[in-house]
């Protein structure tokens, strides 16, 4: 679906004649090129699965992490450029801590996506700034509304979703996800399916090593995001890659 | 007499007062005297509101600068009403409260107001919360205010029991009020109660009159 812009590309602020702002489609395609992040609400947490391309083995561990905090109880989870998602971190950060200064209890997930929306979509609007290179998950687990999973993309609108990917693999991720029936899974068996979806949708061919990061929020965590524990995550790299193998044996088409 | 008379220019109509916020099962019960005093020995108004809805389900009670109190309150119920927009739910009680804790903090040298916050919602029921003076928060299953509370401070500690009904917590804050604006020179007028519950909101006024007589009356 490339098609350039000529002359009505140049800016966020000009229209092409068939309704196109290009700058932001331009945006989306930066998303496109960076490597797949997925959310996934289940009926008791949120679980987060990326899929962090390691481009040398001169890296260290853990380094450019793109699962973040953004307050105890709310995880965010981003795919494009790195820098510019880390920025709107700080921002969706600040948000979530004035409301709670001003209000005094967790901010509602809702409200926070909104929030976060209308600020990369400021940056729609002039020709003086560039639109915001990333498209972020956020997730969050409260004891009366239950679990919540928002995701925001360049363009600043916000949807609220069951399962949602970003990234290159994302069709294929989410033809994945329609597959589960996360309504009915707990916390602990969506750990070991986003795993599996991570690992189905990376492609061997073009990008090499990869590291998995997972986290969630959930009953399980009494409502605070973190990063999986040790163990889980070694669980469910496990049932990720034996299953990738059975299919293997079974069937060859993957992707 | 004279630094006295000095003072009440100074500080303008205040409230000595007695205000007082008390859950039952399924509400609360809100209520205060309606005198406005200057200088200890005026009575400005005898009927006056302390009792300021601020939302839907949601009360405040004023005591303090009666100038400071209506300017905070009624700066209060424009940022809950918003708050309340924006989330398109009823705001928590905790969420008001905290919303004139903010106002209270951040100007604490200009006001001398202190609040009591009560009502329901959805999240958590009926709630009570005090915002003294310099902007401290507090919650609670109830709690007196005013200078006319130090009178009833022994009543209300003895009497109070958790889970009360309607109507038995009608009763314990009529008698707290009666038993305050009986000794309080500054507090006085009718009482003026609130029963806040998921339904509604009731008024109940009861003039100086039909309140509830003690031994010595």
């Amino acid at each position: 679906m490339s098609s350039i812009g000529t002359g009505y590309d140049l800016s966020a602020s000009t229209f092409s004649p068939d309704g196109r702002v290009f700058q932001v489609e331009y945006a989306m395609k930066a998303v496109e090129n960076s490597s797949t992040a997925i959310g996934i609400r289940c009926k008791d947490g949120v679980v987060f699965g990326v899929e962090k391309l390691v481009l040398s083995k001169l890296y260290e561990q853990g380094s450019n992490k793109r699962i973040f905090n953004i307050d105890r109880h709310v995880g965010m989870a981003v795919a494009g450029l790195l820098a510019d998602a880390r920025s709107l971190s700080e921002v969706a950060r600040e948000e979530a801590s004035n409301f709670r200064s001003n209000y005094g209890h967790n901010i509602p997930l809702k409200h926070l996506s909104e929030r976060v929306a209308m600020y990369v979509h400021a940056y729609t609007l002039y020709s003086a700034v560039r639109p915001f290179g990333c498209s972020f998950i956020l997730g969050s687990y409260d004891k009366d509304d239950g679990p919540q999973l928002y995701m925001v993309d360049p363009s600043g609108i916000s949807y609220g979703y069951w399962g949602c990917a970003i990234g290159k693999a994302k069709q294929a991720a989410k033809t994945e996800i329609e597959k589960l029936q996360m309504k009915d899974m707990t916390c602990r068996e969506l750990v070991k399916e986003v795993a599996k979806i991570i690992y189905i949708v990376h492609d061997e061919v073009k990008d090499k090593a990869f590291e998995l990061e997972l986290s969630w929020v959930g009953e399980v965590t009494n409502g605070k995001h973190e990063l999986v524990p040790k163990d889980v995550r070694e669980e469910a790299e496990k049932y990720a890659k034996d299953s990738l193998e059975e299919e293997d044996d079974s069937d060859e088409d993957n992707m | 007499m004279e630094r006295k008379y000095m003072e009440s220019q100074i500080k303008g109509v205040s409230t000595g007062t007695t205000i007082l916020a008390v859950t039952f099962n399924g509400g609360v019960v809100i209520g205060s005297d309606s005198r406005a005093s200057m200088g200890g020995n005026y009575v400005c108004s005898k009927t006056i509101n302390k009792l300021i809805q601020v939302h839907d389900r949601i009360f405040c009670c004023i005591a303090g600068s009666l100038a400071d109190a209506q300017a905070v309150t009624k700066m209060a119920k424009f940022q809950i009403s918003l708050h309340s927009i924006q989330m398109d739910s009823p705001p928590l009680v905790k969420a008001a409260a905290s919303i004139l804790k903010e106002l209270c903090y951040n100007n604490k040298e200009e006001l001398q107001a202190g609040f009591i916050t009560a009502g329901w919602d959805k999240k958590r029921g009926p709630q009570v919360y005090t915002v003294a003076l310099g902007g401290m928060l507090l919650s609670m299953p109830f709690t007196i205010g005013g200078s006319g509370s130090t009178y009833i401070y022994g009543y209300t500690d003895a009497k109070y029991k958790p889970d009360m009904t309607k109507e038995e917590c009608l009763q314990f804050a009529t008698n707290a009020l009666a038993l305050a604006m009986g000794r309080d020179n500054v507090s006085g007028g009718v009482a003026h109660l609130v029963v806040i519950t998921e339904e509604g909101v009731e008024h109940v006024v009861i003039p100086g009159d039909k309140l509830p007589k003690f031994h010595d009356e």
